[in-house]
């Protein structure tokens, strides 16, 4: 392994095994059938492992590693975690994550890094098929492929990805010192984009579609408090422009009057929501109008038995670290009543006893 | 193994003056996605080293040669070819996307 730090990258599906199955080859991973497979590795998939780990369940964890973005989801490319209940001064996105990981593996989480290319549910046991070339077989299986970030999909952007084109504040900013950088977008990630990066910027102008921003109030109030952040509203990016292979600024258009301008700027960052990556289940799972996975709440249940959903790919609403904590763990102790129950069983009877797992 | 730390200092001898193709991968510490590429970098270094030099420069503490050649977002990987940068990669990718990527190079 090389010099980086933090989050450590296992190179091989033996890595990050529990000490007792340490010896356990490949092939065996290929012929046995499992008892859980999670794929993903944010808060949710994490926080199932350890659900799942603890009941006995010995799930192996699926932690891709470029299609539905970084290992360990969307918080490595967080800084400051301040809402995450019991860190009361904060911990660091990749830091959480990481912890969660080794509490995960703690209880016998075994960890295959690459992503999973095809999936079949349609019978039992499912199966994943790895790019690597891995089958493996589970009775019960946890989606928890999270959501990426959405692109704004307009004529510059893919020429001028990473010339200026980020759609990630903390491994870009650097770049920006003393410039003018824009972000794109109104919700709480913007907001907490455009105060990351006046920490390099000379100036920041947020870019919202709307005439109010989406995000929360605090964050909203920490981002108009800061005299290096402006706001545009109502205007849309339609074309991101370059000169000499950088970014030189966008084209803007007035979504209330239809009036076009122009605003130069070095930097371009995306903070316009989120895509579920959902593509490996595409006309299998149900989903909702926005491409969401839909269970059956309040169990963690998608359409098909067996198979259950938890954190960013079903969750529209909150998509919060905590929120994808608690599906996970919803989605491990469905997973287990579902093998308990013979595997035809519903997840969750509606009269079913609140869980009195200890922690 | 894996691949070698390269700083503003060595630039010259390391990357311009190499008789073999040099790929170098920009990337800081506080960069999530350069936490995924760098193990399968030191994988490519690894297993290609007789065809291509591997070499990874810290941006954070080498930004000159970060701003000589436009990097704007890490992780990127560039590919040097008789001291003048020939392929540039921007953002994480899995070993097989890199790889084909790295196809002419490394093939």
């Amino acid at each position: 392994m090389s010099g980086f730090s933090g989050i450590s990258v296992p190179t091989g599906p033996t890595d990050g095994v529990a000490t007792d199955a340490g010896s356990e080859a490949e092939d065996v991973l290929n012929d046995q059938v499992h008892e859980v497979v999670i794929i993903g590795s944010g808060p949710a998939g994490l926080t199932a492992a350890i659900y799942a780990a603890r009941a006995s369940l010995q799930p192996i964890l699926i932690e891709g590693v470029i299609e539905g973005g970084p290992t360990g989801g969307q918080l490595t490319l967080t800084t400051d975690v301040e809402n995450f209940p019991g860190f009361p001064d904060g911990i660091m996105g990749p830091e959480l994550i990481q912890n969660m990981r080794q509490q995960a593996e703690r209880f016998g989480t075994r960890f295959i890094t690459e992503d999973v290319v095809k999936v079949n549910v349609d019978q039992q046991p499912a199966t994943l098929h790895t790019a690597s070339g891995k089958t493996i077989s589970t009775q019960a299986l946890i989606v928890a492929t999270g959501a990426k970030p959405r692109r704004l999909d307009v004529p510059g952007e893919d020429e001028l990805w990473g010339a200026g084109v980020s759609a990630c504040a903390t491994c870009d900013g650097f770049f920006f010192r003393d410039k003018h950088v824009i972000v794109v977008g109104g919700g709480d990630s913007a907001m907490e984009e455009a105060t990351f990066l006046t920490k390099f910027a000379s100036k920041v102008t947020v870019i919202h579609r709307r005439d109010a921003l989406r995000a929360s109030v605090i964050m909203q109030e920490r981002a108009f408090k800061n005299d290096k952040i402006e706001f545009v509203f109502n205007a849309q990016v339609t074309e991101i422009k370059g000169e000499n292979g950088l970014v030189s600024g966008v084209a803007l258009q007035d979504t209330a009057t239809g009036e076009t301008s122009e605003l130069a700027a070095d930097g371009l960052f995306l903070a316009i929501g989120h895509i579920p990556n959902t593509w490996l289940f595409d006309g299998v799972l149900e989903t909702d109008d926005e491409g969401y996975l839909i269970v059956d709440e309040p169990s963690s249940a998608t359409n098909v038995p067996g198979v259950f959903a938890c954190g960013d790919v079903m969750d529209h609403v909150y998509r919060q670290a905590i929120t994808a904590a608690g599906t996970g763990c919803r989605a491990a102790m469905d997973a287990e009543r579902f093998l308990a129950g013979g595997g035809g069983q519903t997840a969750v009877a509606p009269e079913a006893e609140p869980a009195t797992r200890s922690i | 193994m894996g691949a070698t730390p390269v700083t503003d200092g060595d630039w010259k001898t390391e990357v311009l003056e190499s008789d073999r193709p040099v790929l170098v991968d920009f990337w800081a510490e506080w960069c999530g996605p350069c936490k995924m590429v760098g193990p399968i970098v030191d994988e490519i270094a690894d297993e290609n080293g007789e065809k291509i030099k591997v070499l990874k420069l810290n941006v954070d503490e080498n930004p000159g040669t970060a701003r000589e050649y436009g990097i704007m977002s890490i992780p990127t990987l560039l590919v040097f070819k008789d001291g003048q940068p020939d392929k540039r990669i921007v953002g994480a990718k899995g070993k097989a996307a890199l790889l084909n990527d790295l196809n002419s190079y490394v093939g």
